[in-house]
């Protein structure tokens, strides 16, 4: 059996190691489109504040780990069409690899908004190790910076950028920073903390164009309100798609990304998906969503893995969840946030020490929650959705002081004293 | 033979021993605020419950971790920090379902339950055996897998009614509230 795996981010690497566990006669071959070895990308903020060197951002710093585990590793392979009846890959270049499964694990890239001038030199993503090289070398302290897009990933570039030293101002079209993971309320805060850490941020604001300033700096970017805001160095973070262009023709069903069973198999036999470019179940809703995170991609590599290797597993859903430290004051989100119809919920502001909590409930059930400035057992919240542990009477001692989530779980669940074996 | 802590949260009198000695351990000071072990207080029932990681199979932090700072200790089963290795970005802090990972901002690293290297202090320092390092089979219970095999899991969440857990409830004795 011969199992290929496309891409080399979390979601392959987690995937070629368990595949090596659990079908150890197999041949497990994974290739990256990109020349560095396989690494992750979430990794890259702390490259750009020099807290790791690049090498820390490898997937695996044992030297030979891959080849001493028996997994064949090819960098700069990228793949521009699959033949799906001849389970064929054909690479750039020519080169064709057979394989018996495949796995597609390609993640997603950033979006590139159409705006004139985001072609321009000093215009980037914030995405690959490339990027992150071409970054370092611009966002020198006292740089002029201009972050379009204070999403989840533009707030975590965010503060890599201030921490650099930059002169930065961050622009978002939405009425609030992460809105796509914070409300209203939360998001206000996030903005106001980062204005007194002397981040300049406009929100309900959109970029028109990036033009040629004059001067001292190259670029000028011009926002909708009339302001040009000079700039040494433009990042683009607006969103991200997945990558699933090479499977035209194929017969691989896609919507946002590829669309997967809950053995995240694609429509096509044989083939699986994991990661950025799966589209598969949110526990949550029940529906197909592409979660662009980390925890979810590890998930994924290691529930197809096992179906590949023949060892049915179903995969539950992924909540969606995102945690994020914006130059100090840390956010965190979980499942439906934003609450359900016929739900209910409870909220804690407490604005002047930026402290916000605010869970959703449908019945007695936690369904989600948003968090500022709470870092003790936030992990919980997880586990009191996934669990779907009954909260009964804890429901209304939550009601009345929200922060009592640990007690609420261990009041409703046993999960306690046991201490498992080392992972096989 | 792995050994596990075993935790008895009806022999414990909230004295907060554990917490004293494991953040002395840790850190070098007496300072429960760094404690990896917690002990929780139900105030309504004077109970109380010390809490740590179980350093479960699945290992949620160990895999969503972006550098591999979280590795498994092969004497004692423990999945143990590497404090120089870990960048702080706290994915790990919201993987773990059980709310055993924490972020400490002035380190600006996460902290967890290591046992100590395998002669956890907190186990010795509890003056009630409300924590005991044990065989890990001899701990009694269920395994930690009763939780990740509760979630139902063939239907969406809302349109499957949910279910009430199949293992006891934690405050035995109590209703459970
Ligand atoms: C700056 C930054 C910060 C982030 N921070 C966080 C965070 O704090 N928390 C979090 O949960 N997530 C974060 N993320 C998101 C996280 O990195 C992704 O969710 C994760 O990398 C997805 O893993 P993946 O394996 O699916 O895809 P990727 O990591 O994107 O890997 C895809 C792989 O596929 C290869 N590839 C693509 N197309 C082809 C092709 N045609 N042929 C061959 N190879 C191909 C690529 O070269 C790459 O090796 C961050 C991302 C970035 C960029």
């Amino acid at each position: 059996m011969k199992h290929v795996i496309v891409g080399a981010g979390p979601a392959g690497v987690v995937a070629a190691e368990h595949l090596r566990k659990y079908d150890p006669q197999s041949e497990v071959l994974l290739l990256s489109g990109e020349p560095e070895p396989p690494y992750s990308r979430m990794a890259i903020p702390y490259y750009l504040i020099d807290q790791i060197e690049e090498k820390g951002t490898h997937l695996r710093k044992q030297q030979d780990h891959f080849r001493n585990s028996g997994i064949e590793v090819k960098t700069s392979a990228w793949v521009e069409s699959v033949d799906a009846q001849g389970r064929r890959l054909n690479l750039k270049g020519g080169e064709q690899i057979g394989y018996d499964r495949l796995l597609l694990a390609t993640g997603s890239r950033p979006v590139i908004p159409p705006i004139p001038g985001m072609d321009r030199d000093g215009v980037h993503t914030c995405w690959t190790l490339q990027d992150a090289r071409g970054i370092v070398e611009r966002a020198k302290p006292g740089a002029h910076v201009v972050l379009i897009g204070a999403g989840f990933i533009g707030c975590i570039i965010l503060e890599s950028l201030a921490l650099r030293k930059t002169e930065l101002t961050v622009v978002e079209q939405q009425n609030r920073m992460v809105p796509r993971m914070m409300d209203d309320t939360a998001g206000g805060l996030i903005k106001r903390w980062c204005e007194s850490k002397g981040v300049s941020v406009h929100t309900s604001t959109k970029v028109e164009a990036v033009e040629a300033g004059n001067g001292e700096h190259p670029l000028s970017v011009k926002l909708d309100h009339g302001a040009h805001v000079p700039a040494d160095l433009v990042i683009v973070a607006v969103g991200v798609q997945s990558n699933t262009e090479f499977l035209d023709g194929t017969g691989v069903k896609t919507v946002q990304g590829v669309l997967v069973d809950r053995h995240l198999q694609s429509s096509v036999r044989g083939i699986y998906a994991a990661g950025d470019v799966a589209q598969g179940l949110d526990f949550s809703t029940g529906e197909f969503s592409v979660h662009a995170v980390q925890p979810t991609a590890a998930d994924h590599g290691r529930i197809a893995a096992s179906n590949m290797a023949g060892r049915t597993q179903e995969f539950r859903g992924s909540v969606n969840m995102n945690v994020l430290d914006t130059l100090g004051l840390i956010s965190s989100s979980f499942g439906l946030w934003m609450g359900v119809e016929g739900g209910d919920s409870v909220e804690l502001h407490e604005p002047e020490r930026f402290r916000y909590l605010n869970l959703q409930f449908q019945d007695d059930l936690l369904v989600g929650a948003s968090a500022l400035g709470l870092t003790e057992h936030v992990g919980v919240i997880r586990g009191l959705i996934q669990s779907k542990v009954r909260l009964r009477g804890w429901k209304q001692k939550l009601m009345d002081d929200p922060t009592r989530l640990m007690e609420a779980y261990l009041a409703r669940t046993q999960a306690i004293g046991h201490n498992a074996p080392v992972l096989a | 033979m792995l050994k596990a802590l075993k935790l008895e949260p009806e022999k414990c009198t909230g004295c907060l021993q554990c917490e004293m000695a494991c953040s002395y351990e840790n850190t070098g000071a007496f300072n429960p605020a760094k404690s990896r072990i917690k002990v929780f207080t139900f105030h309504e029932e004077g109970r109380f419950a010390p809490y740590t990681c179980t350093q479960c199979d699945e290992a949620w932090c160990m895999h969503s971790c972006p550098v591999e700072a979280i590795v498994v200790d092969m004497a004692t089963g423990a999945k143990n920090v590497l404090e120089d290795v870990c960048v702080g970005c706290k994915v790990c802090t919201i993987a773990c379902p059980f709310g055993t990972v924490n972020y400490e901002a002035d380190s600006g690293k996460v902290i967890k339950c290591d046992l100590c290297g395998g002669d956890p202090w907190c186990a010795k320092a509890c003056p009630t055996g409300a924590i005991t390092y044990v065989d890990a089979n001899e701990t009694g219970m269920e395994r930690m897998r009763a939780w990740a095999q509760q979630a139902p899991d063939t239907a969406p969440p809302r349109t499957n009614p949910p279910r009430e857990k199949p293992i006891n409830v934690y405050l035995s004795g109590q209703g459970g509230v």
